[in-house]
Protein backbone atom coordinates (compact mmCIF):
# COMPACT_ATOMS: atom_id res chain seq x y z
CA UNK A 1 0.00 0.00 0.00
CA UNK A 2 1.25 3.25 -0.64
CA UNK A 3 0.03 6.64 0.99
CA UNK A 4 -0.04 10.13 -0.49
CA UNK A 5 -0.89 12.91 1.77
CA UNK A 6 -1.84 16.64 -0.15
CA UNK A 7 -0.80 19.56 2.08
CA UNK A 8 -0.54 23.27 1.14
CA UNK A 9 0.77 25.08 4.22
CA UNK A 10 -0.74 28.21 3.08
CA UNK A 11 -4.92 27.90 2.86
CA UNK A 12 -6.69 28.14 -0.19
CA UNK A 13 -4.09 27.04 -2.61
CA UNK A 14 -6.86 24.66 -4.19
CA UNK A 15 -5.72 20.98 -2.20
CA UNK A 16 -9.40 19.61 -1.24
CA UNK A 17 -10.18 20.54 -5.56
CA UNK A 18 -7.50 18.53 -6.28
CA UNK A 19 -7.57 15.62 -3.82
CA UNK A 20 -11.22 14.95 -5.44
CA UNK A 21 -9.83 15.07 -8.72
CA UNK A 22 -6.87 12.64 -8.08
CA UNK A 23 -10.19 10.56 -6.59
CA UNK A 24 -11.26 10.16 -10.07
CA UNK A 25 -8.23 9.51 -11.43
CA UNK A 26 -6.84 7.19 -8.96
CA UNK A 27 -7.86 3.32 -9.47
CA UNK A 28 -8.50 1.60 -5.78
CA UNK A 29 -7.75 4.55 -3.77
CA UNK A 30 -9.17 4.31 -0.08
CA UNK A 31 -9.79 8.43 0.22
CA UNK A 32 -8.93 10.10 3.75
CA UNK A 33 -10.17 13.69 4.96
CA UNK A 34 -7.66 14.72 7.47
CA UNK A 35 -8.42 18.76 7.50
CA UNK A 36 -10.85 17.61 10.44
CA UNK A 37 -11.51 21.19 11.66
CA UNK A 38 -12.69 22.41 8.03
CA UNK A 39 -13.59 19.11 6.05
CA UNK A 40 -14.71 20.29 2.68
CA UNK A 41 -13.57 17.16 0.59
CA UNK A 42 -17.35 15.64 1.42
CA UNK A 43 -18.83 18.17 -0.61
CA UNK A 44 -17.44 16.91 -3.51
CA UNK A 45 -17.22 13.28 -3.09
CA UNK A 46 -21.02 13.39 -1.71
CA UNK A 47 -20.45 10.46 0.71
CA UNK A 48 -22.79 7.40 1.83
CA UNK A 49 -22.10 7.39 5.23
CA UNK A 50 -22.42 3.49 6.22
CA UNK A 51 -20.46 3.67 9.64
CA UNK A 52 -20.58 6.54 12.46
CA UNK A 53 -18.18 6.49 15.52
CA UNK A 54 -18.32 9.26 18.44
CA UNK A 55 -14.10 10.66 18.51
CA UNK A 56 -12.56 10.88 22.24
CA UNK A 57 -9.45 12.31 22.17
CA UNK A 58 -8.90 12.89 26.23
CA UNK A 59 -10.87 13.46 29.06
CA UNK A 60 -12.51 16.47 30.56
CA UNK A 61 -12.91 17.73 34.12
CA UNK A 62 -16.74 18.88 35.63
CA UNK A 63 -17.20 20.20 38.78
CA UNK A 64 -20.06 19.07 40.97
CA UNK A 65 -21.55 22.26 42.90
CA UNK A 66 -23.22 20.08 45.46
CA UNK A 67 -19.93 18.65 46.85
CA UNK A 68 -17.29 22.44 46.04
CA UNK A 69 -16.33 24.08 48.99
CA UNK A 70 -15.26 27.06 46.62
CA UNK A 71 -11.78 27.26 48.11
CA UNK A 72 -9.89 27.78 44.87
CA UNK A 73 -7.25 25.35 45.14
CA UNK A 74 -8.21 24.28 41.75
CA UNK A 75 -7.78 27.38 40.25
CA UNK A 76 -4.70 27.71 41.38
CA UNK A 77 -2.98 24.65 39.98
CA UNK A 78 -5.02 24.80 36.57
CA UNK A 79 -2.39 26.43 34.01
CA UNK A 80 -4.97 26.71 31.46
CA UNK A 81 -7.14 29.73 33.18
CA UNK A 82 -9.88 27.36 32.64
CA UNK A 83 -11.74 27.32 36.48
CA UNK A 84 -14.22 30.69 37.07
CA UNK A 85 -15.30 31.00 40.13
CA UNK A 86 -18.67 31.12 38.74
CA UNK A 87 -21.13 28.14 39.75
CA UNK A 88 -23.99 28.31 41.72
CA UNK A 89 -23.79 27.94 45.78
CA UNK A 90 -24.75 25.69 47.70
CA UNK A 91 -24.86 24.83 51.54
CA UNK A 92 -21.45 25.23 52.57
CA UNK A 93 -20.74 28.25 50.32
CA UNK A 94 -22.41 30.90 47.97
CA UNK A 95 -20.49 30.67 45.01
CA UNK A 96 -18.67 27.37 43.31
CA UNK A 97 -15.87 26.45 41.09
CA UNK A 98 -16.74 25.99 37.28
CA UNK A 99 -14.28 24.51 34.24
CA UNK A 100 -14.61 26.22 31.12
CA UNK A 101 -14.83 23.47 28.86
CA UNK A 102 -13.26 25.35 25.81
CA UNK A 103 -10.43 25.98 28.02
CA UNK A 104 -9.95 23.12 29.85
CA UNK A 105 -7.09 20.92 28.14
CA UNK A 106 -8.05 17.81 29.82
CA UNK A 107 -4.69 17.25 32.29
CA UNK A 108 -6.51 16.26 34.95
CA UNK A 109 -4.60 17.89 37.62
CA UNK A 110 -7.28 19.96 39.59
CA UNK A 111 -8.41 16.17 40.03
CA UNK A 112 -5.76 15.48 42.11
CA UNK A 113 -5.63 18.58 44.00
CA UNK A 114 -9.17 19.07 44.93
CA UNK A 115 -9.54 18.86 48.83
CA UNK A 116 -13.38 16.89 48.69
CA UNK A 117 -13.08 15.44 45.26
CA UNK A 118 -15.60 17.28 43.71
CA UNK A 119 -14.38 17.38 40.28
CA UNK A 120 -15.27 14.77 37.98
CA UNK A 121 -12.85 13.22 35.38
CA UNK A 122 -14.45 12.09 32.14
CA UNK A 123 -14.46 11.22 28.32
CA UNK A 124 -15.14 14.34 26.16
CA UNK A 125 -16.59 13.96 23.30
CA UNK A 126 -14.57 16.06 20.72
CA UNK A 127 -16.42 14.65 17.17
CA UNK A 128 -17.63 11.93 15.05
CA UNK A 129 -15.40 9.87 11.97
CA UNK A 130 -17.66 8.38 9.68
CA UNK A 131 -16.99 5.25 7.03
CA UNK A 132 -18.28 5.78 3.65
CA UNK A 133 -18.39 5.20 0.05
CA UNK A 134 -18.25 7.80 -2.80
CA UNK A 135 -18.13 7.16 -5.90
CA UNK A 136 -14.86 6.48 -6.73
CA UNK A 137 -14.22 4.38 -3.68
CA UNK A 138 -14.41 4.14 0.23
CA UNK A 139 -13.99 7.48 2.34
CA UNK A 140 -12.81 8.04 6.07
CA UNK A 141 -14.03 11.50 7.27
CA UNK A 142 -14.68 13.21 10.69
CA UNK A 143 -16.24 15.95 11.93
CA UNK A 144 -14.50 17.90 15.20
CA UNK A 145 -16.85 19.88 16.98
CA UNK A 146 -16.49 23.53 17.04
CA UNK A 147 -13.48 24.59 19.88
CA UNK A 148 -12.51 21.27 19.82
CA UNK A 149 -8.98 20.14 20.94
CA UNK A 150 -6.89 16.93 20.16
CA UNK A 151 -7.42 17.48 15.95
CA UNK A 152 -3.69 15.56 15.95
CA UNK A 153 -5.37 12.47 17.65
CA UNK A 154 -8.27 12.45 15.66
CA UNK A 155 -5.93 12.39 11.76
CA UNK A 156 -3.85 9.91 13.57
CA UNK A 157 -7.35 7.91 14.02
CA UNK A 158 -8.36 8.63 10.57
CA UNK A 159 -5.46 7.78 8.79
CA UNK A 160 -5.22 4.68 11.00
CA UNK A 161 -9.12 3.45 9.85
CA UNK A 162 -8.07 4.34 6.14
CA UNK A 163 -5.32 2.04 6.43
CA UNK A 164 -7.31 -0.69 7.90
CA UNK A 165 -9.08 -0.16 4.70
CA UNK A 166 -7.13 -0.31 1.75
CA UNK A 167 -5.47 -3.22 4.13
CA UNK A 168 -8.41 -5.27 3.34
CA UNK A 169 -7.96 -4.73 -0.57
CA UNK A 170 -10.69 -2.19 -2.38
CA UNK A 171 -10.33 -4.48 -5.01
CA UNK A 172 -9.12 -8.19 -5.43
CA UNK A 173 -7.71 -7.86 -8.13
CA UNK A 174 -5.68 -5.17 -7.08
CA UNK A 175 -2.60 -5.94 -4.88
CA UNK A 176 -1.34 -2.31 -4.70
CA UNK A 177 -4.09 -0.61 -3.03
CA UNK A 178 -3.86 3.60 -3.00
CA UNK A 179 -4.11 6.01 0.45
CA UNK A 180 -5.37 9.42 -0.77
CA UNK A 181 -5.44 12.14 2.17
CA UNK A 182 -6.37 15.76 2.45
CA UNK A 183 -4.41 17.42 4.85
CA UNK A 184 -4.70 20.64 6.71
CA UNK A 185 -3.08 23.96 6.15
CA UNK A 186 -0.22 24.97 8.82
CA UNK A 187 2.73 23.38 10.09
CA UNK A 188 1.41 22.06 13.33
CA UNK A 189 -0.63 19.43 15.13
CA UNK A 190 -2.84 17.65 12.65
CA UNK A 191 -0.33 18.24 9.79
CA UNK A 192 2.11 16.45 11.34
CA UNK A 193 -0.42 13.49 12.69
CA UNK A 194 -1.74 13.49 9.14
CA UNK A 195 2.09 13.36 6.93
CA UNK A 196 4.06 11.09 9.55
CA UNK A 197 5.32 7.99 7.49
CA UNK A 198 3.63 8.84 4.36
CA UNK A 199 5.39 7.93 1.25
CA UNK A 200 4.76 11.17 -0.40
CA UNK A 201 3.37 14.44 0.15
CA UNK A 202 2.41 16.62 -2.22
CA UNK A 203 2.19 20.26 -1.40
CA UNK A 204 0.12 22.59 -3.18
CA UNK A 205 1.21 26.39 -3.89
CA UNK A 206 0.13 29.15 -5.55
CA UNK A 207 2.36 32.06 -7.31
CA UNK A 208 2.31 34.40 -4.50
CA UNK A 209 5.04 35.84 -1.88
CA UNK A 210 2.87 34.15 1.51
CA UNK A 211 2.59 30.68 -0.79
CA UNK A 212 6.22 30.85 -1.66
CA UNK A 213 6.68 31.65 2.41
CA UNK A 214 4.36 29.03 3.34
CA UNK A 215 5.66 26.45 0.36
CA UNK A 216 9.39 26.97 2.78
CA UNK A 217 8.47 26.26 6.14
CA UNK A 218 6.08 23.21 4.95
CA UNK A 219 9.29 21.87 2.84
CA UNK A 220 11.18 22.48 5.99
CA UNK A 221 8.58 20.39 7.84
CA UNK A 222 8.72 17.25 5.39
CA UNK A 223 12.57 17.55 5.54
CA UNK A 224 12.02 17.37 9.46
CA UNK A 225 10.27 14.15 9.15
CA UNK A 226 12.41 12.95 6.07
CA UNK A 227 9.27 12.28 3.81
CA UNK A 228 9.59 13.04 -0.11
CA UNK A 229 8.08 15.99 -0.78
CA UNK A 230 6.37 17.17 -4.66
CA UNK A 231 5.37 20.54 -5.44
CA UNK A 232 2.77 21.60 -7.87
CA UNK A 233 1.81 25.55 -8.29
CA UNK A 234 -1.81 25.99 -9.14
CA UNK A 235 -3.14 29.04 -10.54
CA UNK A 236 0.25 29.49 -11.97
CA UNK A 237 -0.43 32.05 -14.60
CA UNK A 238 -1.33 34.64 -11.63
CA UNK A 239 2.18 36.00 -11.19
CA UNK A 240 4.50 33.58 -13.60
CA UNK A 241 7.38 35.06 -12.14
CA UNK A 242 6.94 33.54 -8.80
CA UNK A 243 5.93 30.94 -10.27
CA UNK A 244 9.08 30.29 -12.08
CA UNK A 245 11.04 31.00 -8.60
CA UNK A 246 9.18 28.77 -6.78
CA UNK A 247 9.40 26.01 -9.13
CA UNK A 248 13.36 26.40 -9.57
CA UNK A 249 13.80 26.81 -5.58
CA UNK A 250 11.90 23.52 -5.68
CA UNK A 251 14.13 21.68 -7.97
CA UNK A 252 17.58 22.89 -5.96
CA UNK A 253 15.88 21.41 -2.40
CA UNK A 254 15.52 18.06 -4.27
CA UNK A 255 12.07 18.33 -4.53
CA UNK A 256 9.82 16.73 -6.80
CA UNK A 257 8.19 19.44 -8.96
CA UNK A 258 4.35 18.02 -10.27
CA UNK A 259 3.48 20.57 -12.95
CA UNK A 260 1.68 24.04 -13.06
CA UNK A 261 -2.20 24.32 -12.95
CA UNK A 262 -3.78 27.07 -14.56
CA UNK A 263 -5.97 30.02 -12.33
CA UNK A 264 -9.22 28.43 -13.85
CA UNK A 265 -13.14 29.90 -12.74
CA UNK A 266 -13.97 26.26 -14.31
CA UNK A 267 -12.37 24.91 -10.86
CA UNK A 268 -15.19 26.92 -9.06
CA UNK A 269 -17.87 26.14 -11.13
CA UNK A 270 -16.93 22.56 -10.76
CA UNK A 271 -17.34 22.97 -7.11
CA UNK A 272 -20.57 24.62 -7.34
CA UNK A 273 -21.74 21.52 -9.48
CA UNK A 274 -20.57 19.19 -6.97
CA UNK A 275 -18.04 17.52 -9.37
CA UNK A 276 -14.24 17.61 -9.49
CA UNK A 277 -12.54 19.20 -12.50
CA UNK A 278 -11.82 16.27 -14.58
CA UNK A 279 -15.66 15.03 -14.55
CA UNK A 280 -16.77 18.92 -15.14
CA UNK A 281 -14.60 20.26 -17.70
CA UNK A 282 -12.30 18.30 -20.25
CA UNK A 283 -10.41 21.30 -21.20
CA UNK A 284 -6.42 22.15 -20.71
CA UNK A 285 -6.80 22.70 -16.70
CA UNK A 286 -8.53 19.10 -16.43
CA UNK A 287 -5.27 18.09 -18.64
CA UNK A 288 -3.16 19.45 -16.15
CA UNK A 289 -4.64 17.96 -13.15
CA UNK A 290 -3.76 14.48 -14.82
CA UNK A 291 -0.30 15.41 -15.37
CA UNK A 292 0.16 16.25 -12.14
CA UNK A 293 -1.04 12.54 -11.04
CA UNK A 294 1.10 11.13 -13.13
CA UNK A 295 4.22 12.32 -12.09
CA UNK A 296 3.29 12.28 -8.29
CA UNK A 297 2.08 8.14 -9.29
CA UNK A 298 5.43 7.24 -11.10
CA UNK A 299 7.53 8.66 -8.38
CA UNK A 300 5.46 6.67 -6.32
CA UNK A 301 6.56 3.44 -8.00
CA UNK A 302 10.07 4.55 -7.33
CA UNK A 303 9.28 4.81 -3.33
CA UNK A 304 10.07 1.24 -1.15
CA UNK B 1 -11.04 47.12 21.08
CA UNK B 2 -9.71 44.14 20.09
CA UNK B 3 -11.09 43.01 16.34
CA UNK B 4 -10.28 39.25 15.29
CA UNK B 5 -10.02 38.50 11.65
CA UNK B 6 -11.19 35.39 11.06
CA UNK B 7 -12.33 32.25 8.50
CA UNK B 8 -12.89 29.05 8.74
CA UNK B 9 -11.70 27.87 5.47
CA UNK B 10 -8.05 28.76 4.65
CA UNK B 11 -6.92 31.20 1.90
CA UNK B 12 -10.25 33.35 1.93
CA UNK B 13 -8.21 36.74 2.52
CA UNK B 14 -8.14 37.16 6.23
CA UNK B 15 -4.41 38.23 6.25
CA UNK B 16 -5.72 40.55 3.32
CA UNK B 17 -8.26 42.36 4.97
CA UNK B 18 -6.69 42.11 8.61
CA UNK B 19 -3.36 44.35 7.11
CA UNK B 20 -5.51 46.81 5.01
CA UNK B 21 -7.84 47.24 7.64
CA UNK B 22 -4.94 48.10 10.37
CA UNK B 23 -2.88 50.37 7.99
CA UNK B 24 -6.09 52.73 7.07
CA UNK B 25 -6.47 52.94 10.57
CA UNK B 26 -2.87 53.63 11.60
CA UNK B 27 -3.41 56.00 8.77
CA UNK B 28 -6.53 57.47 10.02
CA UNK B 29 -4.17 58.75 13.12
CA UNK B 30 -5.88 55.88 15.38
CA UNK B 31 -2.98 54.59 17.30
CA UNK B 32 -3.10 50.64 16.22
CA UNK B 33 -1.29 47.27 16.14
CA UNK B 34 -1.41 44.77 14.15
CA UNK B 35 -1.07 41.41 15.51
CA UNK B 36 -0.11 37.82 13.57
CA UNK B 37 -1.56 35.10 15.20
CA UNK B 38 -1.19 32.45 12.73
CA UNK B 39 1.90 31.35 14.30
CA UNK B 40 2.32 28.02 11.59
CA UNK B 41 2.56 30.58 8.59
CA UNK B 42 3.05 34.28 9.35
CA UNK B 43 2.12 36.70 6.16
CA UNK B 44 1.40 39.83 7.90
CA UNK B 45 5.09 40.94 7.61
CA UNK B 46 5.34 40.23 4.19
CA UNK B 47 2.76 42.93 3.37
CA UNK B 48 3.31 45.03 6.10
CA UNK B 49 7.43 45.40 5.37
CA UNK B 50 7.53 46.40 9.02
CA UNK B 51 10.76 47.33 10.86
CA UNK B 52 11.70 45.13 13.46
CA UNK B 53 12.96 46.24 16.83
CA UNK B 54 12.68 43.31 18.96
CA UNK B 55 13.65 39.22 18.30
CA UNK B 56 12.12 37.76 21.95
CA UNK B 57 12.00 33.89 22.25
CA UNK B 58 9.13 31.66 23.59
CA UNK B 59 9.61 29.27 25.46
CA UNK B 60 7.43 26.90 27.75
CA UNK B 61 7.93 24.65 30.70
CA UNK B 62 8.40 20.86 29.95
CA UNK B 63 9.85 17.90 32.79
CA UNK B 64 13.15 17.30 33.17
CA UNK B 65 13.58 14.34 35.54
CA UNK B 66 16.70 14.18 38.09
CA UNK B 67 17.27 10.67 37.95
CA UNK B 68 19.69 10.76 41.43
CA UNK B 69 16.28 11.50 43.67
CA UNK B 70 13.90 9.76 41.75
CA UNK B 71 12.29 7.27 43.79
CA UNK B 72 10.39 5.40 41.15
CA UNK B 73 7.02 5.78 42.83
CA UNK B 74 5.19 6.24 39.19
CA UNK B 75 2.97 8.88 40.14
CA UNK B 76 3.73 11.13 37.33
CA UNK B 77 3.17 8.93 34.69
CA UNK B 78 -0.23 8.27 36.63
CA UNK B 79 -1.18 11.86 36.28
CA UNK B 80 -0.05 12.83 32.92
CA UNK B 81 -2.54 12.27 30.59
CA UNK B 82 -0.31 13.19 27.16
CA UNK B 83 2.04 10.34 27.33
CA UNK B 84 4.53 12.99 28.38
CA UNK B 85 6.20 11.49 30.88
CA UNK B 86 5.86 7.73 31.09
CA UNK B 87 7.29 4.62 33.31
CA UNK B 88 9.21 1.73 32.51
CA UNK B 89 9.81 0.24 35.82
CA UNK B 90 11.82 2.60 37.64
CA UNK B 91 12.93 4.38 34.88
CA UNK B 92 11.19 7.83 33.74
CA UNK B 93 11.14 9.01 30.10
CA UNK B 94 10.18 12.13 28.83
CA UNK B 95 8.78 13.21 25.46
CA UNK B 96 8.77 16.97 25.51
CA UNK B 97 6.81 17.26 22.11
CA UNK B 98 3.46 15.69 23.89
CA UNK B 99 3.80 17.88 26.74
CA UNK B 100 1.30 20.01 27.55
CA UNK B 101 3.47 21.82 30.74
CA UNK B 102 -0.11 21.47 33.11
CA UNK B 103 2.54 20.87 35.80
CA UNK B 104 1.11 17.77 37.04
CA UNK B 105 3.97 15.74 37.27
CA UNK B 106 6.62 18.61 39.36
CA UNK B 107 3.28 18.71 41.40
CA UNK B 108 2.77 15.40 42.05
CA UNK B 109 6.21 14.07 42.86
CA UNK B 110 6.60 13.51 46.50
CA UNK B 111 10.60 13.64 46.12
CA UNK B 112 11.17 17.00 44.01
CA UNK B 113 13.28 14.76 41.42
CA UNK B 114 11.08 16.93 38.48
CA UNK B 115 12.50 20.58 37.44
CA UNK B 116 11.16 22.68 35.13
CA UNK B 117 13.41 23.15 32.00
CA UNK B 118 12.25 25.81 28.84
CA UNK B 119 11.69 24.36 25.69
CA UNK B 120 11.79 26.77 22.62
CA UNK B 121 8.81 26.74 20.78
CA UNK B 122 8.92 30.00 18.45
CA UNK B 123 9.64 33.48 18.91
CA UNK B 124 7.44 36.94 18.26
CA UNK B 125 8.92 40.04 16.60
CA UNK B 126 8.27 43.14 17.20
CA UNK B 127 8.65 46.63 15.71
CA UNK B 128 6.50 48.97 13.23
CA UNK B 129 5.23 49.40 9.96
CA UNK B 130 5.25 53.16 9.56
CA UNK B 131 2.61 54.12 12.98
CA UNK B 132 1.22 51.08 12.89
CA UNK B 133 2.39 48.59 15.92
CA UNK B 134 3.84 45.01 14.79
CA UNK B 135 3.62 41.97 16.61
CA UNK B 136 4.38 38.07 14.66
CA UNK B 137 4.91 35.06 16.34
CA UNK B 138 6.59 32.34 14.29
CA UNK B 139 6.40 28.83 15.54
CA UNK B 140 9.46 26.62 15.25
CA UNK B 141 9.49 23.59 12.85
CA UNK B 142 8.53 20.52 14.17
CA UNK B 143 6.85 21.67 17.24
CA UNK B 144 3.27 21.64 18.50
CA UNK B 145 2.28 24.20 20.66
CA UNK B 146 0.40 26.77 18.43
CA UNK B 147 -2.25 27.43 20.99
CA UNK B 148 0.40 28.41 23.53
CA UNK B 149 2.27 30.59 21.31
CA UNK B 150 -1.03 32.74 20.01
CA UNK B 151 -1.29 33.57 23.65
CA UNK B 152 2.33 34.58 24.36
CA UNK B 153 1.68 37.12 20.95
CA UNK B 154 -1.51 38.16 22.59
CA UNK B 155 0.15 39.32 25.92
CA UNK B 156 1.45 42.12 23.51
CA UNK B 157 -1.45 43.27 22.79
CA UNK B 158 -1.85 47.67 24.38
CA UNK B 159 -4.67 48.04 25.72
CA UNK B 160 -4.69 51.90 24.61
CA UNK B 161 -4.51 51.15 20.76
CA UNK B 162 -6.87 49.86 18.54
CA UNK B 163 -5.59 45.39 18.19
CA UNK B 164 -6.16 43.58 14.98
CA UNK B 165 -5.71 40.04 15.43
CA UNK B 166 -4.67 37.77 12.29
CA UNK B 167 -6.41 34.24 13.11
CA UNK B 168 -5.27 31.06 12.22
CA UNK B 169 -7.94 29.38 9.78
CA UNK B 170 -9.49 26.58 11.02
CA UNK B 171 -11.75 26.15 13.91
CA UNK B 172 -10.13 24.15 16.82
CA UNK B 173 -7.37 24.95 19.59
CA UNK B 174 -5.45 27.52 17.68
CA UNK B 175 -8.37 29.50 16.71
CA UNK B 176 -10.24 29.53 20.36
CA UNK B 177 -6.45 31.08 21.80
CA UNK B 178 -6.63 33.75 18.64
CA UNK B 179 -10.18 34.68 19.60
CA UNK B 180 -10.83 34.34 23.46
CA UNK B 181 -11.20 37.35 25.02
CA UNK B 182 -11.76 39.98 21.71
CA UNK B 183 -14.35 42.33 21.28
CA UNK B 184 -15.56 41.32 18.15
CA UNK B 185 -14.88 38.70 15.45
CA UNK B 186 -14.63 39.48 11.15
CA UNK B 187 -15.34 36.21 9.85
CA UNK B 188 -13.79 36.36 5.93
CA UNK B 189 -14.99 33.75 3.41
CA UNK B 190 -15.83 33.31 -0.16
CA UNK B 191 -18.63 32.53 -1.78
CA UNK B 192 -18.38 29.38 -2.51
CA UNK B 193 -19.22 25.55 -0.80
CA UNK B 194 -16.18 25.19 0.47
CA UNK B 195 -16.21 28.91 1.96
CA UNK B 196 -20.18 28.45 3.42
CA UNK B 197 -19.61 24.90 4.80
CA UNK B 198 -16.22 26.40 7.00
CA UNK B 199 -18.18 29.50 7.93
CA UNK B 200 -20.88 27.92 9.39
CA UNK B 201 -18.69 26.06 11.35
CA UNK B 202 -16.74 29.13 12.60
CA UNK B 203 -20.03 31.02 13.09
CA UNK B 204 -20.71 27.74 15.35
CA UNK B 205 -17.65 28.06 16.89
CA UNK B 206 -17.74 31.66 17.63
CA UNK B 207 -21.51 31.50 18.81
CA UNK B 208 -20.40 29.10 21.43
CA UNK B 209 -17.63 31.11 22.63
CA UNK B 210 -20.34 34.10 22.55
CA UNK B 211 -18.68 36.86 21.07
CA UNK B 212 -20.08 39.16 18.40
CA UNK B 213 -19.49 38.95 15.00
CA UNK B 214 -19.94 39.96 11.55
CA UNK B 215 -19.04 38.89 7.25
CA UNK B 216 -17.06 39.74 5.13
CA UNK B 217 -17.19 38.17 1.54
CA UNK B 218 -13.79 38.28 -0.36
CA UNK B 219 -13.66 37.63 -4.19
CA UNK B 220 -18.00 38.62 -4.47
CA UNK B 221 -18.89 37.44 -7.84
CA UNK B 222 -17.44 33.80 -7.96
CA UNK B 223 -19.35 30.69 -6.53
CA UNK B 224 -23.17 31.20 -6.17
CA UNK B 225 -25.49 33.19 -3.99
CA UNK B 226 -25.94 30.22 -0.92
CA UNK B 227 -23.68 32.60 1.49
CA UNK B 228 -25.72 35.40 0.65
CA UNK B 229 -28.88 33.37 1.42
CA UNK B 230 -27.74 31.72 4.42
CA UNK B 231 -26.18 34.87 6.04
CA UNK B 232 -29.58 36.35 5.62
CA UNK B 233 -31.67 33.25 7.12
CA UNK B 234 -29.13 33.49 10.08
CA UNK B 235 -29.87 37.43 10.60
CA UNK B 236 -26.12 37.44 10.08
CA UNK B 237 -24.94 40.42 8.76
CA UNK B 238 -22.11 41.33 5.59
CA UNK B 239 -20.25 44.49 6.80
CA UNK B 240 -18.04 44.60 3.63
CA UNK B 241 -17.71 42.96 0.10
CA UNK B 242 -14.48 42.79 -1.97
CA UNK B 243 -15.04 41.91 -5.59
CA UNK B 244 -12.96 39.28 -7.34
CA UNK B 245 -10.75 41.36 -9.62
CA UNK B 246 -7.90 39.84 -11.22
CA UNK B 247 -5.61 43.06 -10.05
CA UNK B 248 -5.79 42.33 -6.59
CA UNK B 249 -5.07 38.76 -6.48
CA UNK B 250 -2.06 39.92 -8.90
CA UNK B 251 -0.99 42.64 -6.22
CA UNK B 252 -1.54 39.93 -3.44
CA UNK B 253 0.79 37.49 -5.59
CA UNK B 254 3.45 40.04 -5.45
CA UNK B 255 3.44 40.85 -1.65
CA UNK B 256 1.69 44.46 -2.19
CA UNK B 257 -0.88 46.10 -0.13
CA UNK B 258 -4.49 46.56 -1.63
CA UNK B 259 -4.55 49.79 -0.47
CA UNK B 260 -1.45 51.05 -1.62
CA UNK B 261 -1.70 49.54 -5.27
CA UNK B 262 -5.68 49.73 -5.86
CA UNK B 263 -6.06 53.21 -4.53
CA UNK B 264 -9.69 52.97 -4.99
CA UNK B 265 -10.19 50.46 -2.67
CA UNK B 266 -9.12 52.18 0.11
CA UNK B 267 -12.18 53.71 0.98
CA UNK B 268 -13.94 50.56 1.40
CA UNK B 269 -11.61 49.47 4.32
CA UNK B 270 -12.35 53.04 5.69
CA UNK B 271 -15.89 52.30 5.58
CA UNK B 272 -15.71 48.59 7.04
CA UNK B 273 -13.43 50.22 9.73
CA UNK B 274 -15.71 52.62 11.04
CA UNK B 275 -18.70 50.05 10.49
CA UNK B 276 -16.72 47.69 12.95
CA UNK B 277 -16.61 51.04 15.28
CA UNK B 278 -12.90 50.75 14.81
CA UNK B 279 -12.71 54.43 13.54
Amino acid sequence: MKEIVVISGKGGTGKTSLVAAFASLAQNAVLADCDVDAADLHLILKPDVRETHDFSGGKLARIGADKCIGCGECERVCRFEAVLLNGPGNELVTRTCTIDPVACEGCGVCVQFCPVDAIDFEDAINGRWFVSETRFGPMVHARLGAAEENSGKLVSLIRKQARRIAGEGVGANDDSPLLLVDGSPGIGCPVIASITGADLVLVVTEPTLSGRHDLDRVAQLTAHFDIPTAVCVNKWDINPDVTGAIEAGARDKGLVFAGRIDYDPAVTNAQVAEKTIIEYARNRTAAQVVSVWSVITDFLKTTK
Amino acid sequence: MILAVASGKGGTGKTTVATNLAKVCAAAGKPTQYLDCDVEEPNGHIFLKPQIDRREEVTVEVPQVDAAKCIGCGRCGQICQYSAIVCIGEKVLTFEQLCHSCGGCWLVCPAEAIERKPLRIGEIETGWAGPLGFVSGRLEIGHVRTPSLIRSVKRHIQSDRLAIVDVPPGTSCPVVAAIKGVDFVLLVTEPTPFGLNDLKLAIALVREMKLPFAVAINRDGIGDDRTQAYCETEGVEIVVRIPDDRRIAQVYSAGQMIVDALPEYTERFGDLATRLGAL
